[in-house]
């Protein structure tokens, strides 16, 4: 029991911790919590039919298409990130004024949370066909062992569900004002990140090999196999050997997001910045 | 929808990669959730091809940290680990689902 609940907790986290970002970058918009739970359903009914032609998958395009699949669902969650960032930038400032005079109520646009529900799924979608695929595993093995496994799974759902929940109410502490630019961060880094981990399935894969040279050890420091390893990897993409293929992703993400929310911004400055 | 169109725009890339790969091939056998060779010695610098045979009924996650791999094998199914040059040294791998057992080691020389 303990070793299932370990291990669908590991795989819950991730999830968790970007819905727990989500929820409060959404903060007081109308429908958020239909989108994110629609997020989630997707996810897990994907889960499931991913888990179910996982083989498949992985026999196209001569044996790398998981990675290839995985790479491509976080380049679209990167994407949706992005797209948010840019329409909070937009509207993120008027939004932070209307939530201040009507309360939670806000008519925003629905936008943002169309976005993010589809990070959300997409987040759900990999660590949940992971999931069901150990299961599955576990309980056809174990043949009548089923129910302690089904607690143990239960149970590290619950701990991601928490996880989720902590860092929602974390991040609510913070007062509204910063709270928008707080998220818009955490959302860049977290695109970045995501876009770090692409680059390794596909080097994986042998679908590039260019930038595969180690940059740094830092594994003696932070292993990104500890607990807060992990969730730095998770929030911000830590790796302690990051390649320069991931580095170069890493970067190219964060400077694309803040250049593409410079952009967007209303009331941009009077003298155009000459675009590279 | 999304993914798929993702994919063939990488798809190109593909021809790219494999026509360099296929030198350096090790294979290992994943058997009553253990790996056979539990250690396996390899060239350091070069790139390595791991060709992981999971000859159990169920689902295994072949992962490494220390040379960074992730890729789930289905029962019964083979697979393909791409690993980049490494420096001398040792570096271990394990099955995420069975912890307990599935333990290896990669020497590279």
């Amino acid at each position: 029991m303990l070793a299932s609940l370990i291990i669908v907790f590991r795989e819950v986290l991730e999830a968790g911790l970007i819905i727990g970002i989500v929820l409060a970058a959404t903060r007081g918009v109308l429908g958020r919590g239909r989108w994110v739970a629609a997020g989630v359903g997707a996810g897990v009914a994907g889960a499931c039919g991913v888990a179910a032609f996982a083989d498949v998958i992985s026999d196209q395009l001569d044996g790398s298409g998981q990675e290839l699949f995985n790479a491509a669902v976080l380049l679209t969650a990167v994407v949706m990130l992005a797209w948010h960032n840019a329409w909070m930038a937009r509207h993120g400032r008027e939004h932070a004024a209307e939530m201040r005079a009507v309360g939670r109520a806000v008519e925003s646009g629905d936008r943002p949370p169309h976005a993010l529900a589809v990070v959300v799924g997409a987040a759900v979608l990999r660590e949940g066909a992971e999931v069901v695929l150990f299961l599955a595993g576990i309980v056809s093995a174990e043949g009548g062992g089923g129910a302690s496994v089904a607690l143990g799974a239960l149970g590290g759902v619950a701990l991601g569900a928490v996880a989720a929940f902590l860092v929602y109410r974390g991040l609510l502490t913070i007062a509204t004002r910063h709270l928008f630019s707080v998220t818009s961060w955490m959302i860049t880094l977290l695109a970045a990140g995501m876009a770090a981990s692409a680059m390794h399935y596909l080097s994986q894969a042998g679908l590039v090999s260019f930038g595969e040279a180690e940059l740094w050890d830092t594994s003696f420091l932070l292993s990104d196999g500890s607990a807060l390893g992990q969730v730095l990897h998770i929030l911000v993409g830590y790796t302690d050997r990051p390649t320069a293929l991931q580095a170069g992703a890493w970067l190219a993400v964060v400077a694309g997001i803040t250049l593409l929310t410079r952009l967007m911004r209303p009331q941009a400055p009077a003298r155009p910045i000459a675009a590279e | 929808m999304r993914p798929w169109i993702a994919a063939l725009a990488v798809a190109p890339l593909l021809l790219a990669g494999s026509a360099l790969a296929a030198d350096n091939e090790f294979t290992i056998v994943i058997k009553d959730h253990k790996f056979q060779p539990a250690t396996l010695e390899v060239p350091a610098g070069q790139k390595l091809v791991l060709i992981v045979d999971n000859q159990d009924a169920t689902a295994e996650e072949f992962e490494s940290r220390d040379f960074k791999a992730e890729k789930i094998i289905g029962g019964g199914k083979s697979a393909k680990v791409n690993v980049a040059p490494l420096k001398p040294g040792t570096y271990k791998f394990f099955g995420e689902f069975n912890m307990d057992t599935a333990q290896g080691t990669l020497v590279a020389k």
